[in-house]
């Protein structure tokens, strides 16, 4: 049987993937918000090896709030990405910082 | 045996495709490997035992989200190559960051496994003989069953939001107006004349 430590040391690397993503894409919003869909994958692998170790099945069903939320912040990143495209005509998160005051 | 074997196939290729999610140059691509990466997460969770996650996982994450985000890739005509200019810059101290993340989450994995953390208490032991779907069902319609319901109402938020946010009035094109059509009647339309002979009518 497979223990949960395997779990833990895959979901660890997915997410400092997603970290790094962060990191190395600073100016492509895009891959940003794939990098947070990693983030969140990995928190889901986290919450499903627990539960399946501990025998519990909370940590399922939080997986799947995880999820519920995962979703809505997709949309709405995209929207607002799709807006700002629009008006600006680039994705560049280097120019958002004109908007502050 | 062909568990292990199985763990170790698609931990090593969610792990692969999120670094090439990550690496890769053209955001298509990127969305592509997100999707393989997606697949082999939902069979970790199928051999973890968590069926209904995994399903979900392929059917929310592949069939909704990596579409929303291969539509607004294609969508948007973005050139991706003036936006991979600053990778290299921020490489290193990402790399740097990132060897420090794992390395404390290793840590802290060990030091989980060492025990001392008594984790006796079960809030909802799993039952053999229950199916994963209906005992996950059980829990959610009773227990949690506000918080699933609180779950709908960020779903329809968002759902309100993304429309609100991307609908847009155009003034410089005139589209049907249903509203004036449903209103309009015959009276107002047209006119009965009885023109005298010779004379025309004046519209």
């Amino acid at each position: 049987m497979i223990g949960v430590t395997h779990y833990l040391v895959v979901s660890a690397i997915l997410f400092t993937l997603g970290v790094l993503g962060i990191f190395m894409n600073r100016k492509n919003l895009i891959v940003i918000l794939m990098a947070i869909e990693l983030i969140l994958l990995a928190v889901n692998l986290n919450l499903v090896a627990f539960s399946a170790a501990l025998g519990d099945l909370v940590g399922q069903v939080f997986a799947m709030f995880v999820l519920t939320v995962a979703a809505g912040e997709a949309a709405i990143g995209l929207a607002i990405l799709v807006i700002y495209f629009r008006s600006r005509g680039t994705i560049s998160v280097d120019d958002v910082n004109r908007m502050k005051g | 045996m062909i568990q292990l074997i199985a763990f170790y196939l698609f931990a090593t290729i969610v792990c692969l495709s999120g670094a090439f999610t990550i690496i890769s140059r053209n955001p298509v691509h990127s969305v592509l490997w997100l999707i393989l990466a997606f697949f082999n997460a939902a069979g970790l969770m199928v051999l973890a035992g968590a069926e209904f996650i995994a399903m979900l996982l392929v059917i929310v994450y592949v069939g909704a989200v990596a579409v929303l985000f291969l539509f607004v890739v294609m969508m948007l005509n973005i050139d991706f190559a003036e936006l991979r200019a600053g990778v290299m810059r921020y490489a290193a101290v990402g790399l740097a960051l990132a060897v420090a993340l794992v390395a404390e989450i290793v840590i802290a994995i060990g030091a989980y496994s060492a025990g001392g953390l008594a984790l006796g208490r079960r809030i909802a032991p799993i039952e053999a003989d229950v199916p994963n779907i209906e005992a996950i069902g059980r829990l959610l319609y009773t227990r949690y069953l506000f918080i699933f319901e609180g779950a709908g109402l960020v779903l329809l938020v968002a759902m309100i939001g993304a429309i609100v946010l991307t609908w847009r009035q155009r003034s410089d094109v005139r589209p049907q107006n249903i509203n004036r059509q449903i209103n309009r009647r015959a009276k107002d339309a047209t006119r009965n004349m009885n023109p005298p002979v010779g004379q025309g009518v004046e519209l």
